[in-house]
């Protein structure tokens, strides 16, 4: 190897002369005091940037640029200087992580109010969301339009980011919430919703709470992952992967620094059951990750959640600080003798980062790019350690089957999709909301539970933006991993957004391009240049009002293909499968 | 990269050919070995792979999606093709992608690879987004034309981890605005740049170019067909850095360094890069 350039003079991080103002720097303060500023050693500034990455406090990037952007309303020259400086952060680089993410601006907005952010995807559209902009706009607020907010079964939705004031969601105080399943003792992954104070521990406990964490901690670590092995849970964050095998693979790992990660950065369009899980039954995400980090061996564990969701933040927050002063979170867990500790993490307007390796970037202070496969996480996950990242309906699974063991979990469902699924239903259907049922369920009777369609059913979007459309011949769909893959389709993250023949589907096929355009990290050309194409060509089918034209349509399957094949990550692979779906539903495409 | 020739050799088939590479060789430099011309952008064989740009991707038995040879450890036993339809297709869909936003007219090796896979990039929808920025030319020494910009992300690397741990430049914003830039887009003697030209150096389609160059193109004087190279090393300290300078009516108008000489790799400082504009 050529010798590099290592400690080199010119390599000094160089700052420009805008400074801090006072209450950028108390907001700068706030997350990283002083005294635990980065230490200047000049043999070590020059690995701060780039892939060094437990180097440092980078990690503590995003929390001081939101601290920043909560107090001042922006992130000024000033206050990216006074953050990069005191996280030994090159000022470029920390620009790229800023002007990464949604929630954090850069421009000088020229006003200290809120941000009244609107969403504009298909449940809210069809719930009448540019009369709310209209009237709000009407108040004098600023409006700016969002991705979906995560709230679709109460749409139109809103996300109030303040300034100087805490974030708020105005339908949660107004919200009197209740289950649509209220009282159904089916209910396994939901028992608890609703039922249980999700602000005390004791009322947990009184609920079963804790009882999972004792019986995993008396059968060990090999025991418990053996159960998860045999009950066949597969991961709902949307890839369907085996938990079982991925614990393995942490567990034999060698330690001590690896990671149990509880992936709460729900962005697909028309998924909202995170959020619920999260803001009703906190410890029990709490419970299962703290089981997931004893059966692995991993002390550290991490909750990113987006930041759109204030009060599920709050929640979880609260749920670990009670558990870590009831000794259920520390360095002996429940006397297990084992260590184990929850960080939680926001996320700041950015689809992409619920991809577990731009979330791992993320969390670390890097621009939220996802990381090529192979190495996968296991390995090379949170700071390139092993690292066990799940979605938290995956997680709270877990707790059922360590109790009942895998043969009682297995019960319901079918042989190769065992247990429940969560499904979120908006949209033009009866009662909206979160409803847990047996895979194996069709997806028929899943919308008669959920009160059935609301006029004449036009077609469902299976799985969200990322999902497909299927017709109502697809109602006697059993919803499993395996019939939906046989017909094209997929459960992804349990998404069932319900369409009549009225809604305009051209306005909403163009919307989900356009989502993709919008999130679409960049770093990839198939993805970066094909989904702004994708979003071109179909602007253009919706303006012509014609057919679309055969060079058209094989543009599109050509792009589709070298995202299919080319792309980084699951976005870029998923792109346009919404898009091709509607297409051969005739959905779009036909003329009008 | 690293020479590991005496290390236990690795087998692969590639295009139904088997090759022998050494342990920590990837699927690219098996190709290479194999005598296979790839595509590449954003690979630079002095900077650790980024595999961003998917032009080098190829089919591996076993491998869902396509995979990118630049970053792909060679494995015993992996089956590759490099010229089968799904690799022809992406390969076309990349460069063609490209050519609808960037202005690669200055970026020869991908105009070639382009016309090899029959990209076309004129069929998208008329007035599409591009990347629309304007010249920066802030010194007497490099210009950036980000019109050009592919987003290889090899200057970013170069001016980092990977030569010159100056972090002058990242890449800010998202998706099809994502951009190269400074800090709030702060000229370059406003930032951290220390004019080592390594950026310059490693740049695929001219978007980052000696001012002298930059000049004699608007002037539409730049004749490489009239330019001599010679030979020299570095005489401003004692390190020995080799400078290769382009000469043009005896006039130097570019200083590159070989990208396989041990001592700079490519790199060079801005007494050896930029010094003879001062002379
Ligand atoms: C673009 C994209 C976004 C994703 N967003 C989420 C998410 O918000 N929540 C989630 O659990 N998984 C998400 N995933 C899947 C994760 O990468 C990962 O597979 C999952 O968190 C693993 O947990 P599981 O095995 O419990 O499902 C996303 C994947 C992609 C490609
Ligand atoms: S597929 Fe899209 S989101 Fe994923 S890495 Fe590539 S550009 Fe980023
Ligand atoms: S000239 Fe050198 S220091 Fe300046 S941006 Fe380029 S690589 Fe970085
Ligand atoms: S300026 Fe050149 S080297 Fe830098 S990303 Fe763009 S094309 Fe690549
Ligand atoms: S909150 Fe509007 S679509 Fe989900
Ligand atoms: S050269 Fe391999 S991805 Fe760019």
């Amino acid at each position: 190897m050529p010798p590099r350039l290592r400690g080199h003079p010119l390599a000094d991080l160089h700052f420009g002369d805008d400074q801090p103002t006072e209450a950028e720097q108390a907001a700068i303060d706030a997350i990283v005091p002083p005294a635990d500023a980065a230490t200047v050693v000049e043999t070590e500034r020059i690995v701060r940037g780039g892939r060094s990455r437990r180097h440092g406090l980078r990690h503590l990037l995003l929390p001081v640029l939101h601290s920043l952007q909560h107090e001042i309303g922006w992130i000024s020259p000033g206050g990216l200087n006074g953050a990069a400086e005191r996280l030994g952060v090159p000022p470029a680089e920390a620009y790229g992580v800023a002007t990464f993410y949604e929630l954090l601006r850069t421009t000088d907005p020229g006003h200290r109010d809120d941000v009244v952010h609107l969403c504009v995807d298909p449940a809210c559209a069809m719930a009448g969301n540019n009369d709310l902009r209209t009237s709000l706009e009407a108040e004098g607020a600023r409006v700016h339009d969002s991705p979906c907010l995560g709230q679709c079964e109460r749409a139109p939705a809103l996300f109030v980011q303040g300034v100087g004031r805490p974030d708020r969601v105005p339908s949660d105080d107004e919200e009197d919430f209740h289950l649509p399943q209220a009282g159904d003792p089916s209910l396994r992954v939901l028992r608890r919703v609703g039922e249980v104070d999700p602000t005390s521990l004791d009322s947990y406990r009184d609920h079963g709470g804790y009882e999972a964490l004792a019986a995993a901690i008396e059968m060990g670590s090999d025991a418990v992952i053996a159960d998860i092995s045999d009950s066949g849970l597969s991961g709902r964050g949307g890839a369907a992967f085996p938990t079982g095998i991925k614990w393995r693979a942490v567990a034999d790992e060698p330690g001590p620094d690896k990671h149990v990660v509880a992936n709460c950065d729900e962005s697909e369009p028309g998924t909202f059951k995170d959020r619920i899980v999260c803001e009703h039954d906190p410890f029990a995400v709490i419970e299962s990750m703290t089981i997931a980090g004893l059966a692995t061996g991993s002390p550290h564990g991490w909750i990113y959640i987006r930041g759109e969701y204030p009060r599920a933040t709050a929640r979880l927050e609260s749920a670990i600080a009670q558990a870590r002063a009831a000794g259920l979170l520390g360095d002996d867990v429940a006397g297990s003798g084992q260590r184990f500790d929850i960080e939680v993490r926001r996320g700041a307007g950015a689809y992409i980062c619920g991809e577990e390796t731009a979330l791992f970037n993320s969390i670390e202070g890097f621009r939220g790019e996802p990381r090529n496969k192979p190495p996968f996480p296991t390995t090379h996950g949170l700071f390139s350690q092993p690292t066990a990242i799940n979605n938290p309906e995956t997680l709270i699974n877990v707790l059922d089957i360590v109790i009942e063991g895998p043969d009682a979990y297995r019960s319901v469902g079918t042989e190769r999709s065992p247990g429940t699924r969560l499904f979120c239903l908006s949209g033009r259907i009866g009662v909206p909301g979160l409803y847990e049922v047996p895979f194996g369920t069709t997806l028929g009777e899943l919308l008669d539970l959920a009160g059935g369609p609301t006029g004449e059913l036009g077609s469902v979007l299976l799985g969200g933006a990322a999902g497909v459309f299927v017709g109502p011949d697809a109602l006697d769909m059993p919803l499993t991993l395996e019939d939906t893959r046989e017909a094209g389709a997929t459960l992804g993250s349990g998404v069932v957004t319900v369409f009549d023949d009225t809604v305009d589907m051209e306005a909403v096929v163009v919307r989900i391009a356009e989502f993709f355009r919008d999130e679409s990290c960049g770093q990839c050309v198939p993805c970066r240049v094909g989904t702004q194409r994708q979003h071109e060509v179909l602007v253009e089918l919706q303006a012509s009002g014609r057919p679309l034209a055969p060079e058209r349509s094989e543009l599109i399957d050509d792009m589709a293909l070298a995202m299919v094949d080319a792309s980084i990550c699951g976005l870029g692979h998923t792109a346009a499968s919404a898009v091709r779906s509607a297409l051969a539903l005739g959905l779009i495409g036909n003329s009008s | 990269m690293s020479s590991v020739a005496t290390e236990t050799a690795v087998t692969i088939r590639i295009d139904g050919q088997e090759v022998a590479v050494p342990e920590g060789a990837t699927i690219l430099d098996a190709c290479d070995a194999a005598g296979v011309e790839t595509p590449t952008i954003c690979y630079g064989p002095t900077l650790t792979p980024v595999n961003v740009c998917r032009v080098c991707v190829v089919e591996l038995d076993g491998s869902r999606a396509l995979v990118p040879s630049c970053s792909r450890p060679a494995e015993e036993g992996m089956v590759v093709h490099t010229d089968s339809e799904r690799v022809r297709h992406s390969r076309k869909m990349v460069l063609e992608f490209l050519a609808t936003g960037v202005d690669v007219s200055q970026a020869d090796e991908l105009g070639q690879w382009a016309e090899h896979y029959g990209a076309d990039p004129d069929r998208y929808v008329p007035g599409g987004q591009t990347m629309d920025e304007p010249v920066r030319v802030q010194d007497n020494l490099y210009i950036r034309d980000y019109d050009k910009c592919v987003l290889c992300y090899r200057c970013v690397e170069a001016c980092g981890d990977d030569a010159q741990h100056t972090y002058a430049i990242s890449v800010a914003g998202r998706g099809f605005g994502a951009r190269i830039s400074t800090e709030f887009d702060v000229t370059l003697p406003d930032s951290a740049c220390v004019y080592c030209g390594n950026c310059v150096a490693v740049c695929p389609t001219n978007a980052l170019q000696f001012k002298t160059e930059f000049d004699l193109r608007q002037a539409d004087d730049w004749r490489p067909e009239d330019q001599t190279v010679t030979q020299t090393v570095c005489s401003y300290c004692g390190v020995g850095c080799n400078l290769e300078l382009h000469v043009q009516d005896n006039q130097i108008v570019k200083c590159t360094s070989p990208d396989d000489h041990d001592v700079t790799s490519g790199n060079l400082c801005i007494k050896g890069r930029f010094g003879w504009n001062y002379v």
